[in-house]
């Protein structure tokens, strides 16, 4: 009976304990080590309160952190050809894709969402970095139609937050054609002229950017985080030198003149009204904590008849977030 | 000399037989060989038939990067006349990677932009194997600028392994001058046609094929990466380009099903590289037809249709 008393049962009793332990409370941060706790994280909307390490962020939660109160409704995206290609690497391309769905709990790698910020409308489009690396495909490509449709249709600006490897190789052609495809949904802002800011995160490479992620009209970047069109190997393999220190991170860019500036996630909120607001002609907004937007805009002046019987609604701001799907 | 292939190479060995046979009978006058070096003639090609009527995708890659086929100068020595090049992105340097000026095509004044690649070690050296940096691109822009100014139809001819992967490129901002270049292409209001004459690289390729017609040679490749770096990245084998090149449906004929490619010049048998002229010609005459064809297009319905094109990508896919 040795050794399941001194084996088996101290086996049983870690595997337990270890279980008990509640791990996914507290993140490590991947470039300074220090261990953050998931609130602290979460109100950081995941930056590192030691050292600023912008970790990545689901489209979610960046959308739930920027627009008023929490709320913003999902613009919907034309769903593209399953596997045009009947793609197979190792794995064929919808198991990738299942596997990824599940455990994004998304459906592809870019979420459009129109709300407010400070009060003043726009669009949103971020790109989810945990959703195959980002890559841009045919949904991705058709994310980006529909934010630029809907902009157009209403009249708001688009905000564009990037992350990705770049182009998705199983949809081969069809991935590289998103190129010119995300170029005339950049062109129908154009024309409408209406503000397309683009908010570069980590990471941002190839045919991401060598397209709509570098065709905005003022040109943003998270610190530090990686941006160019070929990867550093490539480029290591090709002129066989090091490259220099902080190659295509975001102080390189500015410093280079790529790009308009470097933001702080924090900042960025008031950072993108401020611009939005001046290039629509808009008054300064206001600055401070504000309500949750009413339902529908209310239309001035209200005639008594109407705004009388709502006393309730007026003393309490609704936060239930209704565009949120889970 | 020909250069042969991999796959080429048994017919490598009948054609040097043959070569042989007449070399002797060249030395020696009595010998009759004719009968047998014929033989051999008809062997080969035969062969050569047999193994350019089912090319694999790979194959077609190494036959579009074939360095004796035709290249961008080639075409615009044969096609054009009065060929001006024009040099320069006015901000820091003219990138020899790409070739661009005005000339005319049947009497027609048009604008013409391409990549060279290259004839030997020294031009090659010269035209860093036709990988532009982002000044390539941006004399691609001011020359695009410069025919929608004076109504000039643009024509592209296509052949990179892609952008040129540098510290300085990317310093130059490498994608911002790709995307620049693919939005020229949607906002012109004159006729672009781009021929892929070789290999259609990424987005050092979409940067000129974003166009209202795009022809492909029977043997070009258009691919979002090339076969190798597809490999290594999804194989974690950059052997394995064989089977990425299949899986990648970068042929002229999968890309014509899905849309993407809007006709095919044939190339005759054995290729581009051993009927130089022939396929300069026919390419010539794809270019002319497209051009007369929208030539009663106002700039309006050219942008328009442009955008329709791209907009409408994706919506067919390949049979399994």
């Amino acid at each position: 009976m040795n050794w399941i008393s001194n084996y088996v049962r101290p086996t049983i009793n870690s595997l337990f304990s270890r279980r008990e332990v509640p791990e996914n409370l507290w993140t490590k941060c991947d470039e300074c080590g220090t261990m953050l706790f998931h609130r602290e994280l979460h109100d950081a909307q995941n930056v590192c309160t030691n050292c600023n390490h912008h970790m990545a962020i689901t489209p979610r939660e960046r959308f739930t952190a920027m627009f008023d109160g929490g709320i913003f409704t999902e613009v919907p995206v034309a769903s593209p050809l399953a596997d045009p290609l009947h793609f197979r690497d190792q794995k064929k391309y919808p198991d990738r894709m299942k596997a990824a769905q599940k455990k994004t709990a998304e459906t592809d790698a870019m979420l459009v969402a129109e709300g407010e910020i400070f009060r003043t409308p726009i669009i949103a489009a971020a790109q989810d970095f945990s959703f195959m690396g980002g890559s841009m495909g045919m949904y991705v490509g058709n994310a980006i139609v529909a934010a630029a449709t809907r902009a157009v249709e209403l009249g708001r600006p688009l905000v564009l937050f990037s992350a990705a490897g770049g182009a998705r190789m199983q949809e081969g052609i069809l991935s590289l054609m998103q190129m010119p495809r995300t170029t005339v949904a950049v062109e129908m802002l154009r024309e409408a002229n209406l503000p397309y800011i683009v908010v570069l995160t980590h990471p941002t490479t190839g045919g991401v950017t060598a397209s709509y992620a570098m065709l905005g009209d003022v040109q943003i970047a998270e610190p530090n985080a990686l941006i160019g069109f070929a990867g550093a190997r490539v480029i290591e393999q090709t002129i066989g030198e090091k490259l220099p220190e902080g190659f295509q991170r975001s102080e390189y860019l500015l410093e280079h003149g790529m790009l308009d500036r470097v933001t702080h996630r924090k900042d960025l909120k008031e950072e993108l009204v401020t611009i939005i607001r001046m290039m629509m002609h808009l008054p300064p907004p206001i600055a401070g904590d504000l309500p949750a937007p009413a339902e529908t805009p209310a239309e001035a002046p209200a005639t008594p008849a109407q705004s009388a019987p709502k006393p309730k609604a007026e003393a309490k701001p609704k936060a239930a977030p209704k565009g949120k799907k889970k | 000399m020909t250069n042969y292939l991999d796959f080429e190479k048994p017919l490598a060995d009948i054609e040097g037989k043959a070569e042989e046979l007449r070399a002797m009978a060249r030395a020696n006058s009595e010998m009759d060989i004719e009968a047998e070096a014929k033989a051999l003639d008809a062997k080969s090609a035969a062969l050569l038939q047999e193994l350019y009527s089912s090319l694999t995708p790979w194959r077609k890659c190494q036959v579009a990067r074939h360095p004796a086929r035709p290249h961008c100068l080639d075409y615009i020595d044969a096609l054009f006349t009065e060929f001006t090049p024009l040099a320069g992105d006015r901000n820091f340097a003219d990138d020899h990677a790409v070739i661009g000026g005005m000339a005319r095509l049947n009497d027609q004044p048009v604008v013409v932009i391409g990549h060279e690649k290259g004839n030997d070690t020294a031009s090659r050296l010269k035209r860093n194997f036709g990988m532009a940096r982002p000044e390539g691109y941006r004399k691609a822009v001011r020359l695009m600028d410069l025919a929608d100014r004076f109504k000039l139809p643009v024509v592209s001819l296509v052949d990179t392994a892609g952008a040129y992967p540098g510290i300085g490129a990317e310093e130059r901002g490498q994608s911002e001058a790709i995307a620049r270049s693919t939005q020229k292409c949607l906002q012109i209001g004159v006729p672009l046609v781009s021929v892929i004459i070789g290999e259609g690289g990424s987005g050092g390729a979409v940067a000129f094929a974003s166009a209202n017609r795009l022809i492909m040679l029977e043997h070009s490749i258009y691919s979002v990466i090339s076969p190798e770096g597809c490999a290594s990245i999804l194989w974690k084998d950059s052997d394995k380009m064989r089977e990425a090149a299949e899986a990648l449906r970068l042929t002229a004929q999968d890309l014509k099903s899905l849309g993407v490619c809007d006709q095919i010049v044939a190339e005759p048998i054995g290729g581009a590289q051993r009927h130089q002229k022939d396929v300069i010609e026919a390419v010539g005459r794809a270019i002319a037809r497209n051009l007369a064809e929208m030539k009663k297009h106002t700039p309006e319905d050219l942008r328009k249709q442009r955008r329709e094109k791209f907009l409408s990508i994706g919506s067919k896919g390949l049979a399994a």
